[in-house]
């Protein structure tokens, strides 16, 4: 595309008009550049990933064997707890962020996000928000300890008092958020380039773009749980409390119709990005591009309709639990559509393997056996031996580990050259690749046993007939953690821009605006818009 | 990339092989890798859709994985291959949002009617009412008015590696629930603190306890046996060690045992009566309350008397167990509203209500020389 090298002929004959990024540690405070608010976000949420991890590391050491040697039940609780927090909220969510704000602005020829000053604020209040929910732990009682999914009454009446911190540090959380998504979507409605008509966005800009939209719908009411959870504690109200008048299950609906969308938040930004990886080294176009976009929006509307599939164990009538049964099978439709649609597009291609495509391939088919173990879940008779038992675990794992995290590590790979301008190195990374794969696997699928053979989820200690599986659990769960140490490695050489340099494409296949630049991509970027046609 | 393509089909083989090695485990009884079939007529009916669901989504994985493999294999450029360039096609995008909703609807069809005949609690023989409580449950026969809590029974130094763990490790419990074979037992079950969960894996009943709600469940068990389930929905610290155990027994058995428990209520309310009048010794009663404190106290107020700071508040030193005794037995008695602290009147007996009492009066330096009595409790608990 002749018009975007133009642009930045153009561009270099002004660039005293920019100045480049500020010097020393201001440059990273008050940045409003899209690419320093994406590296910011994207190391965030590394560390949080490794701080998190941390914590399943100490749950997967006191589950190595039966009893209790590590930490008392207390404590394992909170780590449960925080963990799920931390990797959800910390980890997983601030990663999308990250690389929405790398690259949507290059992938629809923007020259930053819509509102940059808000960037800024919404990545900044982030860190202050887990240093609020990790400090609790060090208060009296420690922090807190009823499950990242804080059900009353466990979260009011029977809470201690770092619950106050704990949703201090969810509405910060969610404000971030909310900042977040609404700078995505003014972003995309009002900066694409002029001929980028919607049905020729780029998938990862599609799917962020309703990604953003279930954020905006969905965190107030997470927002007004935790307020409700802080007023049923704190001033008397009684919400979540029969004998005021409310009841502990409504908490449980509020929770999960925030809950499940959340769900989908964490995962379509992941569709968006297989969506890019697969076509590029399969040398294909993407098959079946608009159905895809319907799909992702099918998938985030059926969101909507679907969470008490979480609940089927409290007691709902009847038909009730029918309703949500169906409703959540039908999720399967449009997810297998993608599925479909990823494999047809690998039909007939012409297929390297390089790392991206590796964590694709691996996404593919471990997302779709989380998918597979989500529709025996949904499954009511059958969901009530599944429900709260390890069987769960691993089918989330699956989906956010295997699904989302891959996802990520995917998208690092495959933008990482286009970012720092160097070849990573592909030794490591591939070292990276096997060492997840296996320990991955070795991890979570036994999780699929014990669970069907009984085992509870949030037990600190376990019946002797699960002792054997849980030990190879937690080797897994270790390989796992010790492995990303690798990709930490790998991401410091990277950074320090150590390797071959490479070329603007980067990838033999790779299409699309971001890939038109420079590599690395230079601090500004479309100042002037490219035309698409 | 052979390397990529073996390990996946290792990973099929194992998925492939779940049955194969949970029929071999099941013929002990019990699987370690599968669910279990259990001893009621739903719960074989869930294990049947189950195994219907684990085998169509081996179908589609097998099929799904497949074509992938072998486009991986097939389609790649270091064989040559020239890049097709079709990225469409209306009719293949139909036909695969078509059949699997066909596939959905005839998995719909008996997962409905199977829920339908798990929630008719109707036409019941018996009624029992579970009760759930930090960390303990509470069974109250409908019928005859028997009424006891249960209480794990592994001892805290399996738990804590000092002695070796017995065959049932954390699924034993002191008085187990005991219920009829071949008759149609409904359980109405609530909760008094948090939300627990109350399930059997054999009967497939798994019922959330939601304080302020009852909720319905029901089982009919086949054969006589005894069958062991746990706490499956978070309640705080203990969750992990609140088991369920159930012993079903024939009609017959199952009425001496009821006609058993009614005589040995009557005697311990006989056995009560005696020990109001009696007063017991210091030593007695400390002996016997430090028993109690260690079942019934220690999982939060530790056994040093110290508690969980911010959690579970200390007994040592604390003002009421140094100075005000009616406080002290009141909180036995009632509990503390809006805390963890539960009412001990229906757990314990006035005498060991007292011995617990004079136990944490004296012990880790509270030497205050109080000797509570059954009688004292007594009075608080009627009034006087």
């Amino acid at each position: 595309m002749s018009t975007a090298t133009d642009t930045l002929e153009h561009d270099a004959h002004h660039d005293d008009h920019h100045h480049g990024p500020a010097k020393g540690i201001k440059r990273w405070l008050f940045t409003t550049n899209h690419k320093d608010i994406g590296t910011l976000y994207l190391w965030f949420s590394f560390i949080m990933f490794l701080t998190g991890g941390a914590m399943a590391m100490v749950i997967r050491a006191e589950l190595f064997q039966p009893g209790l040697q590590i930490v008392d039940p207390n404590f394992f609780n909170q780590m449960t707890t925080v963990h799920g927090l931390i990797m959800v909220f910390g980890a997983v969510m601030p990663a999308f962020t990250g690389l929405a704000n790398w690259l949507i602005p290059m992938m629809i020829g923007a020259p930053d996000m819509a509102l940059p000053r808000m960037n800024n604020w919404s990545f900044w209040i982030l860190p202050f928000a887990f240093a609020i929910l990790i400090s609790s732990l060090f208060l009296p009682g420690g922090g807190p300890a009823f499950g990242w999914t804080f059900y009353a009454p466990l979260s009011t009446t029977y809470s201690t008092d770092s619950t106050a911190l704990f949703v201090f540090s969810v509405h910060i959380m969610g404000i971030s958020s909310i900042m977040g998504a609404i700078n995505v979507v003014v972003t995309i409605w009002n900066m694409r380039a002029p001929g980028m008509t919607w049905m020729k966005m780029p998938m990862f800009v599609w799917t962020w773009l309703i990604t953003a939209f279930l954020l905006i719908a969905v965190m107030p009411v997470l927002a007004g749980v935790v307020t409700m959870v802080l007023t049923d504690k704190y001033f008397g109200t009684s919400f979540f409390d029969a004998a005021g008048g409310g009841d502990p299950v409504m908490f449980q609906h509020i929770f999960w119709f925030f809950g499940h969308p959340e769900v989908y938040i964490m995962i379509l930004p992941a569709f968006g990005i297989i969506s890019h990886i697969i076509p590029t080294f399969a040398r294909k176009p993407l098959f079946g591009y608009a159905s895809m976009v319907y799909a992702t929006a099918s998938i985030a509307l059926l969101s909507f309709i679907v969470w008490a599939h979480h609940m089927f164990t409290t007691g709902m009538p009847v038909a009730a639990e029918m309703f949500f049964m169906f409703a959540t099978m039908l999720i399967s439709v449009p997810t297998g559509v993608k599925v479909f649609n990823w494999v047809a597009t690998m039909w007939r291609g012409s297929m390297t393997f390089e790392v991206p495509m590796l964590f694709a391939i691996a996404f593919v088919v471990l997302f779709t056996i989380g998918g597979l173990s989500g529709l025996m879940l949904a499954i009511t008779p059958v969901d009530f031996q599944y429900h709260d038992t390890y069987f769960v675990v691993a089918h989330f794992h699956y989906v956010l580990v295997s699904g989302a995290v891959f996802s990520i590590m995917a998208a690092a790979y495959y933008w990482l050259p286009k970012w720092t301008g160097v070849m990573f190195d592909t030794t490591l990374a591939k070292w990276h690749f096997w060492c997840s794969l296996i320990s991955v696997n070795l991890l979570f699928f036994p999780m699929h046993f014990v669970g069907l053979a009984g085992m509870p989820r949030r037990i600190p200690d376990y019946a002797l007939q699960f002792a054997d599986f849980n030990q190879w659990i937690s080797v897994g769960g270790f390989a796992f953690g010790l492995s990303q140490l690798i990709f930490l490695a790998l991401l410091i050489k990277a950074c320090r821009h150590k390797g071959e340099p490479v070329s603007d494409q980067v990838w033999d296949g790779a299409e699309g605006l971001e890939w038109e630049i420079p590599s690395p991509a230079p601090y500004h970027t479309f100042d002037t818009p490219p035309v698409v046609k | 990339m052979k390397k990529l393509t073996k390990f996946f089909l290792v990973c099929c083989s194992v998925l492939a092989s779940v049955p194969i090695l949970a029929d071999t485990a099941e013929s002990a009884g019990r699987s370690d890798l599968n669910l279990r079939q259990g001893v009621t007529d739903i719960s074989q009916q869930v294990y049947d859709l189950h195994m219907l669901m684990f085998w169509i989504c081996v179908g589609i994985a097998v099929i799904v994985f497949g074509v992938m493999f072998v486009s991986i294999i097939r389609h790649r450029k270091s064989r040559g291959v020239k890049p097709a360039n079709f990225h469409e096609s209306v009719k293949v995008e139909i036909a695969w949002t078509v059949a699997p909703f066909i596939i959905l609807v005839l998995m719909a069809i008996p997962a409905a009617q199977t829920l339908i005949a798990m929630e008719d609690t109707s036409e019941s023989d018996l009624t029992i009412l579970v009760t759930g409580s930090q960390w303990k449950w509470e069974y109250k026969y409908m019928d005859s008015g028997i009424n006891y809590f249960s209480n794990l029974a592994t001892q805290r130094e399996q738990i804590n590696n000092k002695f070796a763990k017995g065959e049932n490790y954390l699924l034993e419990v002191d008085r187990p629930l005991v219920i009829p074979t071949g008759q149609k037992v409904r359980f109405l079950i609530t909760s008094d603190d948090v939300i627990h969960s109350w399930w059997v894996p054999d009967f497939a009943v798994k019922k959330d306890a939601n304080p302020g709600f009852i909720n319905e469940a029901w089982t009919m068990v086949n054969e006589p046996g005894v069958y062991r389930g746990q706490c499956a929905e978070l309640c705080g610290k203990d969750h992990g060690f609140m088991p369920i155990v159930v012993i079903a027994k024939s009609p017959d058995d199952y009425a001496m045992w009821r006609d058993e428990k009614l005589e040995a209520i009557a005697q311990a309310q006989a056995e009560e009566e005696r020990l109001l009048a009696m007063n017991m010794s210091m030593d007695d009663l400390m002996e016997n309350g430090q028993k109690v404190y260690m079942a019934k106290c220690a999982a939060c107020h530790m056994p040093n008397g110290e508690g969980l700071p911010g959690v579970f508040p200390a007994i040592k030193g604390s003002n009421i167990a140094l100075n005000d005794q009616p406080k002290h037995i009141d909180i036995l008695l009632n509990g503390v509203t809006g805390t963890a602290m539960q009412s001990f009147s229906k757990q314990l007996t006035l005498s060991e209500i007292a011995a617990v009492i004079t136990y944490q009066r004296n012990a880790w330096g509270n030497n205050t020389g109080d000797v509570v009595q059954a009688k004292d409790i007594h009075a608080v608990a009627n009034g006087n």
